[in-house]
């Protein structure tokens, strides 16, 4: 059975990174894999979403609603923006910071309330994650996406944690490992 | 083994194939193929100024004997359309091959155009590949068939083909070497007496081309028939087959359409009469099915389906099974996120100053398109590449009074790309118009891609760097006004002046994007909550770091890069370093 992994966010906060760092982990576990990913104009901080599908023998590249046995949030109303793709016996993980979209910037309406409860009043297996202050305390608020890959990590036994830190190794810049790594951690052990 | 990029792999097939030379001009979701394209150092790899250019780059390399190829967006297609219309009559020397990336559900585009219905119109044979393993083989295949049938060919690929991953398998680069060039005006010189004894053999071939894609196209897996349960036959290409696929699995057998122009007819008549039930499954328009409906062929299409955006297994499940996935509900209001210009985007400061001047603009396409989106909301028009400067000297013509209240905006790379021929109409047909080019140092929308204007070529290496002020000044335009957007009060006053002159004028609002590597900033600014006063000023700019936190502004520090123009618009000195 093929397995559908959902990672959204806001465009800017590294969704891209973190589903391409999953896709080489589940395929050098010899899985058939597909990512499919957005650019262009919506990664200006907009709502942001990547797939990835792994399995034996994966057609389509895309999920729809209902199709996604995890869905990893790097933002909560993101989350509950695509809740509805979540299996009703799937799990989300949410990075529990929150980033205003322009019409609450302006004013012109509120940022919803109790979200996580509201997700897990749906029927939610829900991890909250305070991703923020584990990336600034890693070196830099731009590691949240690492720090989110941990926490995914530790969510999917299918993939060892070695395969995970040699996929992290061939993304990130040699400067940077360390403080990736580190923030990797934290993600795998709250 | 690797994932693969669709983009990556049909590189990866350019060099594989032998490919020597690559022109394009970036569009999503086309760009990284030349990107990628560029890191193989045996293809001479470039950024033309549009894609007509780099067409014609294309054709030029090829007649000289090199394999050769361009990649753009469905868009881009239209104004490479003049060469490709005509290089279908000429034919090819070395193989030449077109990408044309099409954008159901226009993902980062202005309109959902059908590329197929060019290669149709072009009489140029199209293929389409479904996944990275296919981009990389069809594009391998595509130049074989350009030299076999001496015509250009063009792939076609969708969003999701071009930006999915998946495993390709990879081999040796086969370069044969150059072509010989041979004079010969009856194939290349496309006058009225030549250009009519080629247009029989472009219809010639288009037989020879239905022949091939009827048996040996099916021997070499091109075009592919897999029968199943013969209770539904599907007939679909590129993603659409991974959809039913993924939908229907062994329930339909399906017939896949590696090639889509030519279609074949005997192959879809033997097709169909094997299976109960046809499905025509195509993403845009009814091509396929018009195809099948011509030749008799019964078919469900269009009337089932839908012309607009995207198609999913979820979609072909609903319609062909009846079958729908039970969904999690919430009652959380949820607040859309359109994307906006980052936070540090030099164009914010260019569009409060237009704000306050209260002009009418006419725009154009890349990131400063999002200054259409509130609360800046300060774009009345956007149409095309290049458009903002020819409908703004319309629009003065019509009346001009319009003239001192009106501008047009573009950036940089699509100043060069097709917005310079509308300045040079401006100051030959002089209207007083007033065009802002802003310069950004970069093609941003695509993610940084080198162009004319910036002094560096594909690969970062020094390249010559066109003036826009000398270009201006060359093309007639006297008035030259440069401006910093981080600086409010003087991008007012410039825009002002640009206006006040007689004249046409233009406005260069230079300041590089904040988003570029080589970008100091500095260090996050911050609200002092003593003296912010809630008068909410600072929000009027639409600057995504900035919200109201318990009835003070407050500024994300994660996200502001410290440009201070909010700080600008603060009467109280409440914006801090």
């Amino acid at each position: 059975m093929n397995k559908s992994i959902m990672i959204v966010g806001v465009g800017g906060q590294g969704t891209l990174l973190a589903s391409r760092i999953l896709g080489s982990a589940l395929l050098d576990c010899g899985y058939d894999v597909k990512v499919s990913e957005v650019h262009g104009m919506s990664q200006r901080g907009g709502s942001v979403v990547t797939y990835v599908r792994y399995g034996e023998n994966v057609a389509s590249p895309i999920i729809e609603k209902g199709e996604a046995d995890i869905i990893l949030a790097f933002e909560q109303l993101e989350a509950a923006r695509w809740i509805e793709y979540l299996k009703p016996d799937g799990k989300i993980i949410v990075n529990t910071q929150q980033i205003d979209p322009m019409p609450v910037v302006m004013g012109a309406a509120e940022y919803p309330e109790g979200i996580i409860n509201a997700l897990k009043a749906a029927g939610a297996d829900v991890e909250e994650i305070d991703a923020l202050p584990m990336a600034v305390e890693a070196g830099t608020s731009k590691a949240v996406n690492v720090v989110l890959i941990g926490a995914m990590a530790k969510n999917m036994a299918v993939v060892s944690k070695e395969k995970w830190i040699d996929a992290l190794k061939a993304s990130v810049p040699p400067k940077f490992l360390e403080l990736n790594l580190k923030a990797f951690e934290m993600g795998y052990n709250i | 083994m690797k994932l693969f990029l669709g983009n990556e792999a049909v590189a990866r097939g350019l060099y594989e194939a032998g490919c020597r030379v690559v022109s394009s001009y970036p569009g999503t979701p086309s760009t990284e193929v030349t990107e990628f394209a560029a890191t193989y150092d045996e293809i001479f790899s470039e950024w033309a100024p549009n894609e007509k250019v780099a067409c014609e780059v294309a054709f030029g390399a090829s007649v000289a004997g090199a394999r050769s190829f361009c990649a753009m967006k469905h868009v881009g297609l239209n104004v490479a359309a003049d060469p490709l219309f005509t290089a279908s009559y000429t034919g090819v020397n070395a193989g030449m091959v077109i990408l044309v990336a099409d954008d159901p559900g226009m993902h980062s585009s202005q309109n959902e155009q059908d590329s197929r219905h060019y290669a149709m119109g072009s009489k140029t044979m199209m293929l389409e590949p479904s996944d990275s393993a296919e981009c990389l083989d069809f594009t391998k295949r595509a130049f074989d068939l350009s030299e076999k049938f001496d015509t250009p060919v063009i792939i076609r690929l969708t969003t999701r083909v071009a930006h999915s991953r998946s495993t390709a398998p990879v081999s040796e680069r086969v370069d044969s070497g150059l072509k010989e060039y041979t004079k010969n005006p009856q194939k290349y010189v496309m006058v009225p007496a030549n250009a009519k004894v080629k247009h029989v053999v472009v219809e010639q071939r288009i037989l020879d081309q239905t022949a091939y894609c009827e048996k040996e196209a099916v021997e070499n897996g091109l075009n592919k028939v897999e029968y199943n349960s013969k209770k539904i036959g599907v007939i679909t290409s590129g993603i659409c087959y991974q959809y039913a696929k993924e939908a229907l699995g062994e329930n339909a057998s399906y017939l896949k359409l590696g090639c889509v122009y030519p279609l074949p007819v005997q192959l879809i008549k033997d097709f169909a009469a094997q299976c109960e039930k046809i499905y025509v499954l195509e993403e845009l328009d009814d091509y396929i099915e018009t195809h099948c409906r011509k030749n008799g062929i019964e078919v469900i299409g269009k009337e089932a389906f839908t012309l607009q955006g995207e198609y999913s297994q979820s979609l072909i499940s609903k319609v062909i099974l009846g079958k729908e996935s039970e969904s999690l509900k919430t009652d959380v209001n949820i607040v859309p996120r359109p994307p906006v210009l980052c936070a540090g985007c030099p164009h914010r400061g260019l569009f409060y100053a237009l704000k306050q001047l209260n002009v009418t603009v006419s725009g154009d396409i890349g990131c400063y398109t999002l200054g259409s989106a509130q609360p800046l909301g300060m774009i009345d028009t956007v149409l095309c590449m290049g458009a903002s400067v020819s409908a703004l000297h319309g629009r003065n013509a019509a009346n001009p009074e319009n003239a001192k209240k009106s501008v047009a905006v573009i950036g940089d790379s699509t100043f060069i790309h097709s917005g310079v021929t509308g300045l040079i109409n401006i100051a030959y047909n002089a209207t007083d118009s007033v065009v802002i080019i802003l310069d950004n140092s970069i093609t941003g929308m695509t993610g940084h891609q080198q162009n004319p204007t910036t002094g560096k070529n594909i690969k970062g290496e020094p390249a010559n760097a066109v003036s826009l002020e000398k270009l201006a000044n060359a093309v007639g335009i006297e008035t030259v006004i440069v401006v910093d957007p981080y600086n409010l009060s003087e991008t007012k006053e410039g825009i002002k002046k640009a206006l006040e002159t007689d004249g046409p004028a233009v406005v260069i609002s230079r300041r590089p994007c904040a988003l570029l590597k080589t970008v100091k900033h500095n260090p996050p600014l911050k609200v002092n909550p003593e003296k912010c006063k809630s008068c909410k000023m600072c929000m009027k700019i639409g600057c995504p770091a900035i919200s109201m936190k318990d009835g003070k502004a407050h500024i994300d520090f994660t996200q502001c890069l410290g440009c201070k123009v909010c700080s600008q618009l603060c009467k109280f000195d409440a914006i801090e370093e």
